[in-house]
């Protein structure tokens, strides 16, 4: 399945903080096909290289291109997420309704999600009621309703127990396979093993490492992945 | 306290007889400050709501203005408005001096600025909080704003009842641009100023008593109105 949106290039890409670089500069493409995970320890650059290629992030040099660029086919789960201070339901349908989708259809989508997220109970209640792990779907299923082209997920099972993350993988492989690209930061080894086509490790800022996920797991080619893929600490 | 208590007896003696001229005053109250209340709310809310979300050159010196604004005194709020609106005023020809319009005027310079402080202050901390998930959904800026006022309608609410409490019990500015004239712009306040300037301290007290239950009604009212107790709904 092609996505127009795709590939994206990130040319000499650098983002600083009140003078401290955080970020780059950054040499990237995000081709067809996916899953990609980014992995890197704490301070890496993760979340901002995730923030910089949806758009959220200014930059202070260099580039990103879209192969397509459509903002509004794009979605993004944070690692908090953040609900709107309505009910359940209402916050499935605020994507729709942000694109014109009547009130009566943005519902049936809504509802539609709800029950495929095991949430049809809670539908009226006020989003921030629910349990973390609800959140995350409910953040997640608000990414994906409008069923965008990609999706950046910046750790979004970091505070999750086994059950849920399995949720949110089964979420992610479905959306992957009907044409969505995802693009995730995670911690989790295990995860990036069971989720990743390809790869992108980033420490303090710089790509160390890209390549094909079976590849790179099973060959790590610089000392820093190696000791990652090992538990090290990588500083 | 014989005072206080005759004051009690003077309230409920007008209200369970119906005093037509107590209902006058407080009708002409509520309809003064209520449409004070909208006007104030429709341009301070969505500029309180603005301040939050866009940034520009002299933003902060806009926020501090109104902030400082809130401070404005209620009586040279009305000298301004009295000297608009008298006949060789600006705006003399339109004859507004001593009609409740030119009460509503005055009350409405009086809690804009009030409304729009407390509503920034609101809407920047949803703002903090929604920020990065509206950016991320491509909503538009019209769009950022009327999600924030919606979701905020809580406390927007006590911004318009911190606005209405101010109005309602404002007296320097209606007097001055009311003229507190019977059957035509007294008020209230104004009324408990003359009943007291006269020395009829229990009726002076009862409209007091008036002023206070009505205040209480709306604030209980509008409560009531938009739920905002219920513990399962926004």
């Amino acid at each position: 399945m092609v996505n127009a949106m795709f590939p994206l290039a990130l040319q000499g890409v650098t983002v600083a903080r009140r003078g401290r670089p955080v970020l780059g500069p950054v040499d990237l493409v995000l081709g067809q096909g996916g899953p990609t995970m980014i992995l890197g320890p704490n301070g890496s650059g993760k979340t901002t290289l995730l923030r910089v290629m949806h758009g959220l992030e200014r930059i202070g040099a260099g580039s990103v291109g879209w192969q397509r660029d459509a903002p509004d086919r794009r979605a993004f789960v944070f690692q908090t997420p953040v609900m709107l201070r309505r009910s359940t339901i209402e916050n499935l349908c605020y994507p729709l309704r942000l694109r014109g989708v009547g009130r009566a259809d943005a519902r049936q989508a809504a509802a539609g999600w709800l029950a495929r997220i095991g949430l049809s109970d809670h539908a009226h209640r006020p989003a921030t009621r629910l349990s973390g792990g609800e959140r995350q779907k409910l953040a997640l299923a608000r990414a994906l309703i409008g069923q965008p082209d990609a999706v950046f997920l910046d750790e979004p099972c970091s505070n999750l127990d086994g059950h849920a993350t399995r949720e949110i993988e089964t979420l992610l492989r479905a959306a992957a396979q009907s044409g969505t690209r995802i693009v995730m930061a995670t911690h989790d080894m295990g995860q990036a093993r069971r989720l990743a086509a390809d790869v992108v490790f980033l420490v303090a800022g710089r790509i160390v490492e890209t390549g094909a996920a079976p590849a790179i797991f099973a060959a790590p080619k610089t000392p820093a992945f190696r000791a990652f893929l090992n538990g090290d600490i990588v500083t | 306290m014989h005072d206080i208590l005759a004051g009690f007896r003077a309230a409920l003696g007008l209200i369970a007889t119906f005093d037509a001229e107590l209902w006058d005053i407080s009708l002409r109250s509520l309809q003064v400050s209520l449409s004070a209340l909208v006007i104030a709310s429709a341009i301070a809310i969505p500029l309180g709501t603005l301040l939050a979300v866009q940034r520009f050159r002299f933003r902060r010196l806009v926020i501090s203005v109104i902030n400082a604004l809130m401070g404005l005194p209620p009586v040279v709020v009305g000298l301004m408005v009295y000297l608009l609106l008298s006949r060789s005023g600006p705006f003399g020809v339109l004859g507004l001096l001593f009609t409740p319009w030119a009460m509503i005027v005055a009350q409405v310079i009086i809690i804009t600025p009030l409304i729009a402080s407390i509503a920034h202050q609101a809407m920047r901390e949803l703002w903090a909080e929604y920020h990065d998930l509206l950016i991320s959904l491509n909503a538009r800026k019209s769009q950022r704003i009327a999600t924030l006022i919606w979701d905020g309608r809580r406390s927007l609410l006590t911004a318009a009842l911190a606005g209405f409490g101010r109005a309602i019990g404002e007296v320097g500015a209606i007097m001055i641009v009311g003229g507190n004239i019977d059957q035509v712009t007294r008020v209230l306040t104004t009324a408990i100023a003359l009943e007291t300037s006269r020395g009829d301290f229990a009726l002076a007290l009862g409209l007091g008593f008036v002023l206070i239950g009505l205040a209480l009604m709306v604030s209980l009212a509008t409560h009531w109105l938009s739920r905002t107790e219920s513990g399962e709904r926004w």
